[in-house]
């Protein structure tokens, strides 16, 4: 049990905390809006800026966020020119991202065992710059959702009404993406690039199991991540398994579970 | 296949001449300026032009792809006509501030059974517009949701989830929403598709009522010819291959009563209530 009481166990559990808010009420939002592969292949393309970010010598993380601030905009426009077809356009970044990422690997053959830790996440290894960045972010998201959280709803629920009612829509997809592309960046560290999309989309998928109002879906999300972050992070450290396929494999456990009640309670009633 | 909306001539001349003798009191609330709009080749709708005027109920019928939808569409900004110029209360479209003043409930919304919203806090979304970013609701805002949910006749959903409700229960719901602001200007696409004859009929007294006694402008699509017909009381003609405008005025020479203690006076008000009413036909060949 002391690699709990240990600096870098509780570095990871504050970075996972963090993320463990931010990154469930994104993919709330976003998992309303269909878009729940843009997390996935944003965060494909970012591991092409981290990548980059190794080979050129500058922080990965910040690498990887432009990459994927420059991914979103890229879905926007093909978004707008495949209309219905939308996930066309994520198929399309997506491949995009991972083939730019495998030429930029082979390019840099020293700085694999780097990347692979961006990949699957390592959570163990959280620098000061890392946690200062994470908090950063957490602040902004946080702040942005608060502020905007009834805007940010009826955009969701309702991209017409909201432009009807005189909200600038575009202003908000834009903000939308980039908050994500952030969340994303400072995310691959802690789970990896292969599973972050799970730590945004599994809660709300789980919110939509058991919540009534978007409120409740709202606490639902939170809840759901921040519990499966820091059980995952306990039961890795003490068993020493990998935390962000622990942390992911918890989430699905929920997922599950609920599905299961809840077809347990409508056969019972 | 290319439908237009087309204009008879006369009939506008004639409408911009009520136009002038009302302008003392009837604001125009849309107005259209040769607008015309095209999906990449096919041409929707062209050259059209008329304005609807401050406690006018306005009828649109037309045949399905006559173009209705993008009509309003583009009166609620959410499309740009390909040419001309439409107005809201005076104010140009894109630069229209004052969106609480319109109530729109589009014509079906794809709805997401599982989406974790409220009745409530559908109704309530109505109020987030640009004038109350960043502000929480207070109680009179509630107060507003609980008058629209009343209003709608759905208090006792207000609690469900809104993919639980049928068809014709969300219809409310969005209706309740377009309400919650107390609009002066209703923009309705095909209100009562799916909605019981039963609650049709109570939705069509509360829209007369409303139009009435509320003195809310209406522009609403209906495929009901029965309530066009009954409500109007006018004979729709038959259209002729291409929409055209039917205009009928049933007070030509209506004094405007300035006087508000006259206008409080509900059946007076009634008596002097100047009502310009167009329905708009279609029909395609
Ligand atoms: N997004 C679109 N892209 C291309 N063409 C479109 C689009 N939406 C509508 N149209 C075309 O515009 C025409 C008018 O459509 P619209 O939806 O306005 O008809 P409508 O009068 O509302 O019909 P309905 O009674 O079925 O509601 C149709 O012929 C349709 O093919
Ligand atoms: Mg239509
Ligand atoms: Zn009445
Ligand atoms: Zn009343």
């Amino acid at each position: 049990m002391e690699i709990v009481t240990s600096e870098f166990f509780q570095r990871a559990l504050i970075g996972g905390l963090l993320i463990g808010v931010t990154a469930p009420l994104m993919g709330l939002f976003l998992v309303l809006r269909r878009l729940s592969m843009i997390g996935d292949t944003l965060s494909h393309v970012s591991i092409a800026g981290v990548a980059l970010g190794f080979l050129i010598g500058v922080y990965p993380i910040a690498v990887g966020l432009l990459f994927a601030i420059a991914a979103s905009f890229a879905i926007e426009k093909l978004r707008k020119a495949y209309k219905s077809y939308a996930e066309l356009s994520i198929a399309i970044i997506m491949s995009g991202g991972v083939a730019l990422a495998s030429l930029l690997f082979t390019m840099g053959k020293g700085f694999n065992s780097n990347v692979n830790s961006y990949l699957f996440g390592s959570i163990y290894t959280l620098n000061d710059t890392d946690l200062y960045v994470i908090g950063g972010v957490t602040v902004i998201v946080l702040v942005a959702i608060w502020l905007q959280v009834k805007e940010l709803f009826l955009i969701t629920f309702d991209e017409d009404a909201a432009a009807v009612s005189g909200l600038p829509v575009k202003f908000y997809n834009v903000m939308i993406s980039v908050l994500t592309a952030l969340i994303i960046s400072v995310s691959i560290k802690i789970v990896g690039a292969l599973l972050v999309s799970a730590l945004l989309t599994i809660p709300a998928a789980c919110s939509l199991i058991i919540a009534r109002s978007f409120r409740q879906s709202v606490i639902t999300v939170v809840i759901i991540g921040e519990l499966a972050v820091i059980a995952g992070l306990l039961i890795a450290g003490v068993w020493n398994l990998a935390p962000g396929g622990t942390i992911v494999l918890l989430l699905i456990a929920v997922l599950l579970m609920l599905l299961v009640f809840k077809r347990g309670v409508r056969t019972g009633s | 296949m290319q439908l237009r909306i087309a204009v008879r001539r006369e009939m506008m001349a004639q409408s911009n001449r009520i136009t002038n003798a009302d302008a003392s009191c009837h604001q125009e609330v849309i107005s259209l300026e040769d607008v015309s709009f095209s999906f990449q080749q096919q041409t929707v709708i062209s050259n059209l032009s008329f304005a609807v005027k401050e406690r006018d109920f306005i009828g649109l019928i037309g045949t399905n792809g006559a173009g209705k939808t993008t009509l309003l569409r583009m009166i609620v900004g959410l499309l740009k006509p390909t040419s001309g110029t439409i107005r809201l209360f005076g104010e140009k479209v894109d630069r229209f501030k004052q969106w609480e003043r319109i109530g729109y409930v589009p014509q079906k919304n794809s709805l997401n059974p599982l989406f974790p919203a409220t009745v409530r806090e559908v109704v309530l979304s109505g109020l987030y517009g640009r004038n109350k970013l960043f502000k929480k609701m207070n109680k009179a805002d509630h107060k507003k949701c609980e008058d629209a949910l009343h209003a709608m006749g759905i208090d006792d959903l207000k609690d469900k989830r809104i993919g639980q409700l049928s068809g014709g229960q969300q219809q409310r719901v969005f209706l309740a929403r377009a309400l919650i602001n107390n609009p002066s200007l209703l923009i309705l696409d095909e209100p009562t598709v799916g909605i019981d004859t039963e609650t049709q009929e109570s939705f069509f007294h509360m829209i007369k009522h409303m139009h009435q006694h509320h003195n809310i402008t209406f522009l609403m699509v209906s495929h009901d010819l029965d309530m066009i017909r009954s409500y109007l009381g006018q004979e729709p003609a038959a259209g002729n291959g291409k929409l055209k405008f039917h205009i009928k005025h049933s007070h030509e020479t209506q004094d405007c009563v300035e006087n508000d203690l006259a206008h409080s006076l509900k059946g007076l008000r009634e008596q002097m209530e100047s009502r310009k009413e167009v329905v708009l036909i279609g029909d395609r060949n």
